[in-house]
C-alpha cells in the first residue's frame, strides 16, 4: 500500500476505538447497488518501475535539448538558472497550502509580497495580485474587472486582433453569459487610429498586446488617452521578459496589465503550469480578483504579511465575489520571484537584449533569402513574421531533418496569413543555429 | 525572525547571473520604446539562495508536520512525482510543437483521461481546467450550453446547498446564472422538502459536494439527484472530497452528470503554497460534446506493432477554451505517477484509510469537543471550537494554539452552518502515532480553555511569528515594496 503507514495491529486498534468491525461498516450509507464497483485500471507498480516507465514515455517526445527551437507564440524556451529549481524543491514551499494561517506561512506570504512588488515595478503599475492561472485567464479576469468597474452598464469590449488568439478565445469562454459585444475581428495591422475609431461611450475596455502576437512593438500612449476620453479602461497584454528592455505599459497610461509569466524562470512543460500576471492602478484594487498579500505587524511588533482584502473573494462574498478564483499559482509566482531576484536589474536587461539582437539578426538573414520576405514593418522584439514560399507545415517537417523546430504556422489562426511563419528567437539560440535555420530554409524552399 | 525584503538586500551593481555577450551583430534598439529605469533588485546568487531558504523555513508544509486542513486533503506528496515531472522529455516540450513528435505527452494525458473516467464513472474527461474553481466554472458553462442546445433557454438558476464551498456560488455568478441556496436538514443532508420546492422548469442544475463539507455522505443522494433530473436539471458534483470515494462509489454511477476532480487533493500533487492545482472535468455521455477543447483522442488506431496516434481534438459543441494550451501538464505527470503506483487495488485503500483516520479522530475527540453531526463520517468531520464554560475562547484560538504543538490548524469557520467550526481532515497518509499526538494536543487545549484561557487567546507562542494584525493590513494597505534607493 503506497504511502499508507498503517500496520494490521494499528488498524485493529482503530476499528475497536471507533466501534466498527472493518472498513465496510463505514460505507453502509452508500447505496448498495453502486457500492464497491469493479475497476478496470492497470495494476499497481513500484517506484522503481514507474520511474522507468515515465523515462521511456518522456523519451518518445522530441525535447528542446536535441533541437534549436524557433517556436514561441506565447511560450518560450529560455534559460533558467539552477538556483530557481533548487528553491522550488524546498518542500516547505511546495508542500504548503494557501497561507491562511500567517504565523506559520510567512515564507509563502513574504515571497508573494515580493512577487507583487516585482510585478508592480516591472509593469510600471500600482498594485499586483498574487497571480492567476496563466496569461489568458488573467486577461479574461481583466475584461470582467472592466465590466464591473462600469457596473455592467458598458457592454462593448474591443480587443486588438493582434492579441494571441487563445487569449481571445478564453475571454470569449469566460464572458459567454455576460451579453457582451466583443469586437476582436479588426485588421491585424494593429493600427492605433483604427482601434481608436472603434471606441465609444459604451466601451468598457480596449486591449492590445505588447509585443503583439506577431512580435511588433509600438507606443500605445495615444490609444490609452483615447480610451480614457470615452471613459473606457485600457488593458495591455505583455510578455514580462520584454519589459526588461522596453518601456512598461504604465508609461502608456494602462489601467490593467496582464501577461503570462512563463518566460520568467518557468519551464515550458507542454504549456502548463504557467503564471498569470495581473497588475492595475491603486483605484481598482478592490475591484481586482485573486489573492492579495499585504504588510502588517504581529503581536510581538515584528513586520509580517497576511492575505488581505479577503472580502472581495469567494470564500467570504460567495456569489458577490469579484471572481470564483481560489487558488493562485503560488509555486510559479515563487519561480518568477526567484528568477527576477537572480537576474536582477542587469541580468533581465541582458536577456531581453540578447533576444532582441538575435531575433533581428535572424530576421535579416532570413529576409535575404530568395522566396522569403519579412512581413513585419516597424519595430519588433524577439518574434517576427516571415512570408514563406510554400506552406509552413511542409517547411517545418523538413526543418526537423536539420534538428530545428520551426516557427508557428499563422495560417492556423489567420486566413490571410497562409504561408506565414511566426519565428521566435531567444537567448538560447546561438548564431550558428541562426545560420543553420537560414541555410535550412533556403534548402527547403522547394522540393 | 524578520527576514529583509529582496529590495532591502539589494546593493547597486551586484549581480548573480551573468549572460554571455551577444554572438550576433547588435541591432538598434528603438529609442522611443527603450526603458529608462528597470527597478529590479541587485543581488548575488548566495544572497538570493539564503533569502529564499530562510523564507522557506518560516513555512509549515506537509513535509514539516501534520496538516489536518479540512477539505484540502493535505496528503503526502511523493518525491518521485517531482522527479518525473522534471524529466527533460516532459519539461522541455513546447505546447505548440507538432503533436506527432509529442506522443509521450499525449499518451500520458490520454491515460489520465481514461483513468479519471473509470474512477469517476464518466464517459469523457477534459484535463484543461487549471484548478477546482475553474473546473466548476467549466461545469456550469457546460450545463448552460446543454440547455441552450436543447432550446431550453429559461433555465438560469442553479441550486447550491448552504454547506457549499464559496467557489460554488461564485462560479455560478461568474457564468451569469442565478444562485439559489438550499438549507441543510438536522442530520447534515440537503433539506429534501426545500429542494423539492425549488425544483422546476427554471432550474438549470444543482451543485452538490458529496461527501459534503461536514464530511457526511448525502443520505438521500438518489432522491436528491432524481428530483433535479425529474425537473429537467443537471447535477454537478464538486469533487473536492473525492478522496473518500476512491474505489468505494463512482459519482457517475450515483447519477452525477458532471464532476471536477482536484488532482492536488485526491491525486497527491503538491499544493505549492496555493497552486498550481488541476481541476479536470468528467461528464456523462450526453455532455461529452460540450467539454472544453482541446481533449486528447486517438486519431489513428494502432495495433500490436504500432502504437495508436494521439491527437488534440475539439468536441463538437465545446464550450470553448478555458485557458492557454492544454492544462497543467506538469501536474498531470505527477497525478499519472500516483495513479500508476496505486493501481486498481490501491485506490480503495486510499479511501479506506482516509475514512478510518477521520473516524478515529472523531471518536477520540468527541468527549472533549462538541461534534454537531455525530455519525460515521467520511474523510473529514467538523467539531465546534467553543465551550459554554470557556466563553472567551474561540475556534481561532484553538487553531493558533495548535501551532505551538507543531500542527497546522484545521480549517476554521467553515462550513458556515457550524458555529466556530473546526473542520478536520487527516488523510490516509498519517499514522496512528501522529493522530494520537494530535488528539493529545487537542485535549490539552480543551483543558487549557478552562484553566488558562489566556494561553489560548494569546497563542501562538512557539512560532517564529505571533498573531498578525489583519485589520491593520486591510486598513493601511501596503501591497508592495519599492526599491530602497529611490
Amino acid at each position: 500500500m503506497a504511502f499508507i503507514p498503517h500496520t494490521d495491529e494499528e488498524r485493529r486498534a482503530m476499528f475497536e476505538a471507533i466501534g466498527v468491525e472493518g472498513f465496510e461498516d463505514f460505507y453502509q450509507i452508500i447505496p448498495e447497488n453502486v457500492r464497491f464497483p469493479d475497476f478496470d485500471l492497470p495494476g499497481a507498480v513500484t517506484e522503481m518501475e514507474i520511474a522507468a516507465e515515465l523515462q521511456a514515455l518522456a523519451e518518445v517526445n522530441l525535447n528542446m535539448r536535441h533541437v534549436a527551437c524557433f517556436l514561441g507564440a506565447g511560450a518560450y524556451n529560455h534559460f533558467i538558472p539552477a538556483a530557481v529549481d533548487e528553491i522550488l524543491h524546498r518542500n516547505e514551499f511546495y508542500t504548503a497550502y494557501t497561507p491562511y494561517q500567517p504565523e506559520i506561512s510567512q515564507g509563502t506570504l513574504q515571497a508573494i509580497f515580493e512577487y507583487q512588488s516585482l510585478m508592480v515595478n516591472l509593469t510600471g503599475m500600482d498594485v499586483s495580485n498574487a497571480s492567476h492561472y496563466d496569461g489568458a485567464t488573467a486577461f479574461a479576469e481583466g475584461v470582467i474587472m472592466a465590466l464591473n468597474v462600469h457596473h455592467g452598464k458598458r457592454k462593448k469590449v474591443v480587443l486588438s486582433a493582434a492579441i494571441h488568439p487563445q487569449y481571445r478565445q478564453v475571454v470569449r469562454t469566460y464572458t459567454r453569459g455576460a451579453g457582451l459585444s466583443l469586437v476582436d475581428d479588426g485588421a491585424i495591422d494593429n493600427d492605433a487610429q483604427t482601434l481608436i475609431e472603434t471606441l465609444d461611450e459604451s466601451t468598457a475596455l480596449v486591449a492590445v498586446q505588447y509585443p503583439d502576437f506577431f512580435g511588433r512593438i509600438q507606443d500605445w500612449t495615444a490609444l490609452g488617452e483615447a480610451a480614457h476620453e470615452v471613459g473606457a479602461l485600457f488593458c495591455v497584454v505583455v510578455n514580462p521578459l520584454a519589459l526588461g528592455l522596453l518601456k512598461p505599459p504604465g508609461a502608456f497610461g494602462a489601467d490593467i496589465v496582464v501577461g503570462d509569466g512563463q518566460p520568467l524562470g518557468i519551464p515550458l512543460s507542454f504549456g502548463g503550469p504557467s503564471l498569470g500576471i495581473f497588475t492595475t492602478l491603486e483605484k481598482y484594487v478592490r475591484k481586482m480578483a485573486g489573492r492579495l498579500v499585504g504588510e502588517t505587524v504581529d503581536s510581538r511588533g515584528q513586520r509580517g504579511y497576511v492575505l488581505t482584502l479577503a472580502p472581495r473573494e469567494q470564500h467570504i462574498r460567495r456569489e458577490k465575489a469579484t471572481s470564483n478564483i481560489c487558488t493562485n499559482q503560488g509555486l510559479m509566482a515563487l519561480a518568477a520571484t526567484v528568477y527576477l531576484s537572480l537576474m536582477g536589474k542587469q541580468g533581465l536587461r541582458s536577456v531581453a537584449e540578447l533576444c532582441f539582437h538575435k531575433a533581428h539578426a535572424a530576421a535579416k538573414r532570413i529576409a535575404a533569402l530568395d522566396g522569403y520576405r519579412l512581413w513585419n514593418t516597424g519595430d519588433f522584439f524577439h518574434e517576427f513574421v516571415i512570408e514563406c514560399p510554400r506552406d509552413v507545415k511542409t517547411i517545418n517537417e523538413r526543418l526537423l531533418e536539420w534538428d530545428i523546430i520551426g516557427g508557428y504556422d499563422l495560417g492556423r489562426d489567420y486566413a490571410e496569413l497562409e504561408q506565414h511563419m511566426l519565428i521566435a528567437v531567444t537567448e538560447m539560440v546561438s548564431e550558428a543555429e541562426i545560420d543553420d535555420l537560414a541555410a535550412a530554409l533556403k534548402a527547403v524552399s522547394h522540393d | 525572525m524578520t527576514e529583509p525584503l529582496i529590495y532591502e538586500l539589494s546593493s547597486a551593481g551586484r549581480t548573480a547571473i551573468e549572460m554571455p555577450a551577444p554572438d550576433v551583430e547588435k541591432a538598434e534598439i528603438p529609442a522611443s520604446l527603450e526603458r529608462e529605469e528597470l527597478p529590479l533588485p541587485e543581488l548575488s546568487e548566495i544572497d538570493v539562495v539564503r533569502h529564499f531558504t530562510r523564507l522557506s523555513q518560516l513555512n509549515h508544509g506537509v513535509d514539516t508536520g501534520f496538516y489536518p486542513l479540512g477539505s484540502c486533503t493535505m496528503k503526502y506528496n511523493p518525491k518521485i512525482n517531482e522527479e518525473v515531472a522534471r524529466l527533460p522529455g516532459f519539461a522541455l516540450t513546447h505546447p505548440l510543437q507538432d503533436t506527432a513528435l509529442l506522443q509521450g505527452n499525449l499518451a500520458l494525458m490520454y491515460a489520465v483521461q481514461q483513468w479519471l473516467m473509470e474512477i469517476g464513472g464518466f464517459r469523457a474527461v477534459s484535463l484543461q481546467p487549471a484548478a477546482g474553481a475553474q473546473g466548476e466554472l467549466t461545469g456550469i458553462l457546460i450545463i448552460r450550453a446543454y440547455h441552450e442546445d436543447r432550446g431550453d433557454t429559461k433555465r438560469n438558476r442553479i441550486l447550491v446547498p448552504d454547506s457549499a464551498h464559496g467557489t460554488n456560488p461564485a462560479s455560478i455568478a461568474m457564468s451569469g446564472m442565478e444562485v439559489v441556496e438550499v438549507p441543510s436538514d438536522p442530520r447534515g443532508n440537503i433539506d429534501i422538502e426545500a429542494l423539492r420546492s425549488q425544483c422546476g422548469d427554471t432550474i438549470a442544475g444543482l451543485m452538490l459536494t458529496n461527501p459534503n463539507t461536514l464530511g457526511l455522505f448525502e443520505e438521500h443522494v438518489h432522491e436528491v439527484i432524481q428530483l433535479v433530473h425529474d425537473s429537467g436539471g443537471l447535477v454537478y458534483g464538486d469533487g473536492a472530497n473525492m478522496n473518500a470515494l476512491l474505489g468505494v462509489v463512482r459519482p457517475g454511477d450515483l447519477g452525477f452528470d458532471i464532476l471536477h476532480y482536484n488532482l492536488h487533493k485526491t491525486f497527491s500533487t503538491p499544493h505549492g503554497g496555493g497552486g498550481p492545482g488541476a481541476g479536470p472535468v468528467g461528464v456523462a455521455a450526453h455532455l461529452a460534446d460540450f467539454l472544453p477543447s482541446p481533449i486528447v483522442d486517438i486519431v489513428e488506431v494502432g495495433d500490436e506493432n504500432v502504437p495508436p496516434l494521439y491527437g488534440l481534438v475539439e468536441p463538437a459543441k465545446s464550450v470553448g477554451r478555458m485557458k492557454l494550451f492544454h492544462g497543467h501538464f506538469g501536474v498531470l505527470v505527477r497525478a499519472y505517477t500516483y495513479m500508476r503506483m496505486q493501481g486498481n487495488e490501491g485506490l480503495r485503500d486510499i479511501a479506506d484509510h482516509a475514512v478510518l483516520n477521520a473516524n478515529y479522530l472523531r471518536v477520540k475527540l468527541q468527549d472533549a469537543y462538541h461534534i454537531p453531526y455525530d455519525r460515521i463520517c467520511m474523510h473529514e468531520f467538523v467539531a465546534e471550537g467553543k465551550w459554554d464554560d470557556a466563553p472567551e475562547v474561540h475556534a481561532l484560538d484553538i487553531s493558533k494554539r495548535l501551532m505551538d504543538f507543531g500542527f497546522h490548524p484545521p480549517t476554521n469557520y467553515f462550513p458556515l452552518i457550524v458555529p466556530e467550526a473546526l473542520m478536520i481532515e487527516p488523510t490516509e497518509t498519517e499514522s496512528k502515532q501522529t493522530l494520537d499526538a494530535f488528539v493529545e494536543a487537542m485535549r490539552q487545549i480543551a483543558r487549557e480553555a478552562r484553566e488558562d484561557p489566556e494561553i489560548l487567546t494569546t497563542a501562538p507562542h512557539e512560532t517564529p511569528f505571533g498573531r498578525m494584525d489583519e485589520v491593520r493590513a486591510a486598513r493601511q494597505l501596503v501591497l508592495c515594496c519599492w526599491p530602497v534607493d529611490e
